[in-house]
Formats: C-alpha cells, sequence, structure tokens
C-alpha cells in the first residue's frame, strides 16, 4: 500500500511538474516572441500592440468556444465594449490613468459579456450562431446610434492616457504601449493557465462534451457557462482598453462582425482549447495579413483564404494543436 | 423505515405509445431493489422520468417526503438522486480520476473553483483513488477516457455515481457490456455501498439479480406486474407469459 501511495505521489508530482514546466515555457515563450518582435519590427511597435490587443480577444474566444463549446461569431462584442469603456472613461470622465482605463475596460467588457452570454446560451448549435451575429449587429449600431458618447462612425477621440505609473509617456513610437501589452497579456496568460486547470476548468470541459452528464452530477452548465462569459468579456475587456490606450481612438470596427469574424479564424489557425493555439494562431494571422497585404495589395486575401483551407484540410487541429500532437508522438516512440 | 423515494401513478405516452402506465412504487433507506423486464419495457424511461430527464405526463415523485415533480434534474441530483446511465457517457478527453474529483468537488460545492488543481488536494485524491481502486480503475486513473476499454467505462461511470454519495441510486444495466472478469468487482462495490442507500437496479443478468436483489419489480409493456421476492418472481405466471410474449415477438421479428 505504501508503495502504491509512493508511485502515486511520484506520478502526480510529476505531473504537476510538466504543467508548471510548461506554464514556465509559455511564459518564457511569450517574453523571447516579444523582444524578438521589438528587435525586428523596432519602427512597427503599433502593429505588434495591436497583436497583442487582438490576442487578448481571441483567448477570450477560445475560453467560451475552445473550452467550452459555444459557437459565436460576435465576439468582438466583448472587445469593442472593452475599448468603449476605456475610451469612455478617459474622454467623458478625465479617468487617464492608464491602469484605471484598464479596469474600465475590463468592467465594460465583463458586462458585456454578461449580457451576451445570457442571450446567445439561450439556443444551441446554428440558433445559436445566429444569435451571437445579431447581437454583433446591434451592439455596432447602438454604437454608432449613441454617437454623443462614442463618436458615431467617425470614432471616439480625445483619448489621452496618463503617463504610465506616472513615469512613462505613451510615446509616438510606441514603445510604452508596447511594452504595458506585453505585461498585460503575460497576467491575463498566468491566470488564464490557473483557470483552465481548475475545477471550474475541468468542469467547463465537461460541458463542452456532454452538459447532460454535467447536468446529472448535479451541476448547472448554464451557470457555469454564464461564469465563463463573464471571465471571457474582462480578457477582451482587457484587449479592447489596450487598443483605446495605444491607438487613442476606439473606431466602430472594433465592435464588427469582420472583426469577430477574424477572430474565429485565427482561433481555428491557432488550435481551438489550447492558449497557446490562441496566440499562435494570432500572430501567425497578422503577421501574414500585414505581410502579404503589403507584398501584394490585390491578392493578399486570396493568399490568407488558400493558407487558411490548407490549415483547416492538413491540421485540423490548428497550427499548434497539430504540432503539439506531433511532437507527443514523437516523445513516445522515444521513451 | 419511512420511505425515501416514491413514485405515485407515473404515466407517460410518446406519440400515443404508452410507455409508462402508472407505475407505483415505494423505497426505504437500505432497500435492494432489482428492475427488470423485457426489452422496450420502459425502464430506462422510468429512469428518466424519475431523476427529471423526462416530463411526465401524470403523477408524482417525492424525495424523502418531498415532492420533486417540479424540480429540475438538477435540483434532483443535489437532493440525493443520482442516476448512472446505460449507455456510458464519460468525458471522452478526461481521465478516470478527473471524472471522479469532479464529482467529489461538485457533491462538496466546489467545483466552480477558480484557482488550484485537485491533483494538489491531498482529501480529493485520497478519496477519488480509493474508489478508482475499489472498482479496479486505479491504475487507469490517469489515462484517457478514449484509451481505456468499455468496461472499464462502465466502472467508472458506477464511480462517478458513487462519488456523489447518493441517498437514492438507481443503477441503468450496470453489468451490461462488462466482461464476466470484471462483473465481480461490480457486485462488490454494489456490496460495499452504504447500507442506509437505497438502490434500484435495472438488469437483465438474473444471476446478478438474484445476488443482488431483495426485491424484484417485473416492468412489461410500462406496467408493473410483479413487486415482490426473488424467490417468487420465476414462479409467476405473468411473468412467465410477458418474457415468453417477447421472446415469442422476438423470434417472429426475427
Ligand atoms: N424519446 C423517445 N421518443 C419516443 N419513443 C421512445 C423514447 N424513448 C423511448 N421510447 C420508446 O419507449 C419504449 C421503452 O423504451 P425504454 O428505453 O424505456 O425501454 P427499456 O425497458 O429500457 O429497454 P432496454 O432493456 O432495451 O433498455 C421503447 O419502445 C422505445 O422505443
Ligand atoms: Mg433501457
Amino acid at each position: 500500500m505504501t508503495l502504491i501511495m509512493n508511485t502515486e505521489t511520484v506520478v502526480i508530482k510529476s505531473r504537476q511538474k510538466t504543467t508548471i514546466g510548461r506554464d514556465l515555457i509559455g511564459i518564457g515563450a511569450i517574453l523571447i516572441v516579444a523582444v524578438l518582435g521589438y528587435l525586428l519590427f523596432p519602427d512597427n511597435l503599433a502593429l505588434l500592440t495591436r497583436i497583442i490587443a487582438i490576442a487578448l480577444l481571441v483567448l477570450s474566444l477560445d475560453l467560451v468556444t475552445g473550452y467550452c463549446g459555444v459557437a459565436t461569431l460576435g465576439h468582438a462584442a466583448l472587445f469593442g465594449s472593452g475599448a468603449y469603456a476605456a475610451g469612455i472613461a478617459a474622454a467623458h470622465y478625465g479617468i487617464t490613468s492608464p491602469v484605471l482605463m484598464t479596469l474600465a475596460g475590463i468592467l465594460g467588457g465583463a458586462i458585456a459579456g454578461l449580457i451576451c452570454g445570457v442571450i446567445i446560451l439561450r439556443a444551441h448549435g446554428l440558433p445559436q450562431l445566429v444569435l451571437s451575429i445579431s447581437l454583433i449587429y446591434l451592439f455596432h449600431e447602438f454604437a454608432n446610434k449613441a454617437s454623443s458618447w462614442t463618436g458615431g462612425s467617425d470614432g471616439l477621440s480625445g483619448i489621452s492616457p496618463d503617463p504610465l505609473f506616472g513615469a512613462y509617456e505613451f510615446d509616438l513610437w510606441g514603445q510604452t504601449a508596447y511594452i504595458f501589452g506585453v505585461a498585460l497579456l503575460l497576467v491575463v496568460f498566468v491566470l488564464l493557465r490557473f483557470l483552465v486547470r481548475s475545477p471550474f476548468g475541468m468542469l467547463c470541459r465537461g460541458i463542452k462534451e456532454d452538459p447532460l452528464r454535467i447536468m446529472a452530477m448535479g451541476a448547472s452548465p448554464k451557470i457555469a457557462l454564464i461564469k465563463m462569459y463573464i471571465i471571457s468579456g474582462a480578457v477582451a475587456g482587457v484587449g479592447g482598453a489596450l487598443n483605446a490606450i495605444s491607438t487613442q481612438v476606439v473606431g466602430l470596427d472594433s465592435l464588427s462582425f469582420t472583426q469577430s469574424a477574424e477572430a474565429l479564424v485565427m482561433l481555428v489557425l491557432g488550435g481551438t482549447g489550447s492558449l497557446f493555439g490562441a496566440l499562435m494562431g494570432t500572430v501567425v494571422f497578422m503577421l501574414f495579413e500585414d505581410y502579404v497585404s503589403a507584398a501584394n495589395p490585390f491578392h493578399w486575401l486570396t493568399m490568407v483564404g488558400v493558407l487558411l483551407i490548407a490549415v483547416v484540410l492538413f491540421a485540423p487541429k490548428g497550427l499548434y494543436g497539430t504540432a503539439a500532437g506531433f511532437i507527443a508522438r514523437r516523445m513516445e516512440k522515444r521513451s | 423505515m419511512s420511505a425515501i423515494f416514491d413514485v405515485l401513478n407515473l404515466k407517460k405516452a410518446f406519440s400515443g405509445l404508452t410507455v409508462t402506465n402508472d407505475v407505483s412504487l415505494s423505497m426505504a433507506p437500505g432497500d435492494r431493489v432489482a428492475l427488470i423486464g423485457p426489452n422496450g419495457a420502459g425502464k430506462t424511461t422510468f429512469v428518466n422520468l424519475v431523476t427529471g430527464n423526462l416530463r411526465p405526463d401524470s403523477g408524482e415523485v417525492r424525495l424523502n417526503g418531498e415532492t420533486v415533480t417540479k424540480i429540475d434534474a438538477i435540483g434532483r441530483v443535489r437532493r440525493g438522486l443520482v442516476r448512472s446511465f446505460q449507455v456510458t457517457r464519460l468525458f471522452q478527453e478526461m481521465t478516470p480520476a478527473e471524472h471522479v474529483a469532479l464529482a467529489i468537488l461538485q457533491r462538496d460545492g466546489r467545483a466552480g473553483k477558480m484557482f488550484g488543481n485537485f491533483l494538489s488536494m491531498p482529501d480529493v485524491m485520497e478519496e477519488a483513488s480509493a474508489l478508482l481502486a475499489k472498482l479496479g480503475l486505479h491504475d487507469l486513473m490517469h489515462r484517457k477516457v478514449s484509451e481505456i476499454a468499455y468496461g472499464q467505462q462502465r466502472l467508472l461511470e458506477i464511480a462517478m455515481a458513487l462519488a456523489l454519495k447518493p441517498k437514492v441510486l438507481l443503477l441503468d444495466e450496470p453489468a451490461a457490456g462488462v466482461p464476466q472478469s470484471d462483473t465481480g468487482r461490480i457486485e462488490q462495490a454494489l456490496a460495499d455501498l452504504p447500507p442506509d442507500l437505497a438502490v434500484l437496479m435495472i438488469e437483465h443478468d438474473m444471476d446478478l439479480v438474484f445476488r443482488f436483489a431483495k426485491r424484484v419489480i417485473v416492468l412489461a409493456a410500462g406496467t408493473i406486474i410483479f413487486d415482490g421476492s426473488p424467490a417468487d418472481v420465476t414462479k409467476d405466471v405473468a411473468v412467465r407469459e410477458a418474457y415468453l410474449g417477447s421472446y415469442a415477438n422476438a423470434s417472429h421479428a426475427a
């Protein structure tokens, strides 16, 4: 019996080590990519910061789609609400501290998440998708009409954030914004790593596979999913706020169907149901888009389409999912 | 002892076909009841009706004296009415340890915790490994369910139900698909159940039924045609006819 207990603790210890190892690898990878980006594109930090903001949107989408199986094409509603919340706080209420603006974004995103969650989760499958599309159009139209608050189609301007911690100005080259973004992404990534392997994360994975089975255990899938939507909103809200702080404007496009659909494309490209997949999909898609649209402004959409079809056909688990599966099989063969 | 589980005049028809016809029964804590009947008799439908997965046309279900007919499936589980599924419903990407841990955490109201991992919760791990060991799943506890044999999945289905520490347990053919070599494990797990738990087991394996049950209920075409001791059930004329009839029909059909 002691022997059993001992081998068991060894197994558990080694499992915990590998997950912590993966956390550290993740943090390391984000830092390395961030530094590389800084060195490779020193005069395009604005693009890199935008990638981080969108990565937060895609991570947020992964929480509800990848981990919980909710079908949505309206997830930018959460991102845009965060962006407008941060922008309105600064432009109309003089809340110009970047940290407070981020908190406003989190709050705005979380509230939008609650609203969208309550509505979207009333349906399943295709009707769910239709509800999500209707919601993003409603949010977009609402922001358009409430132009005294949002600036309507001209966009919300007049956002001038204070220096970060009173010391670091948001400079023209976007250095401060970039570093701020990397820091936000790291914090969110670490918190989400905790979340996805917590009991709640396990519950959500169960809901994705078989909600009826979860009900037979006495748990409510509905309540868990709404909680997840609120968390997802908060994460998207961080991204929205970062976008508002770094670009100092908020446009209607942040609350658009196109943005929602692109986020889903990036998630599928990287691989659903893993945080690394969400990050990888965003970086690859946005760099590819930027590069191809500059190299061939007439055919770049075609090339994006070809890339997507190739990934869906030949790497259906997404770039990260397929690569991770490949490496895992290699390791198994060796041991 | 007073009843923990009452079913009164339960009725259900699917588009005109009556599948549950005025079924009433009552169980006390500690009861070991087998519910048997030919294929299509309405046994699974009965379970779905009492657990709240299906809505009855009429009738009433009581748990511990409380009428739960208007309470949803989740509320009934929380009041101690737990079932297992005839066709296993497990999470293919998860491990047996995760299944049982999730059930334990849910039972204790901790399944919503957003920090920590059950692997580092000694109380959860201890209970989960003891339960899995009892069902012979200990060595597989960290494998994915999709990688383990169907018989073992059946055992896990039972482990999950037990982890919820129910007051009334409804087992829908727990041994179906389990190889002969493993039915002993199921029997042992049933024998080790808490003495005050009320258990209703649907089962086709009559050896298992006779060893387990102190009372046998026979359902045929949605109606209870026998409710009595195992010793009397084989002598009962109506029961014989129901089984013979269904076999006769089956051989006609074939
Ligand atoms: N959702 C449903 N809609 C229509 N008919 C149904 C439904 N569920 C069950 N039935 C029918 O009700 C009858 C009883 O089915 P049920 O599954 O309860 O039988 P059972 O006694 O559990 O049989 P088995 O021993 O094969 O498991 C069958 O004729 C079945 O076709
Ligand atoms: Mg059945």
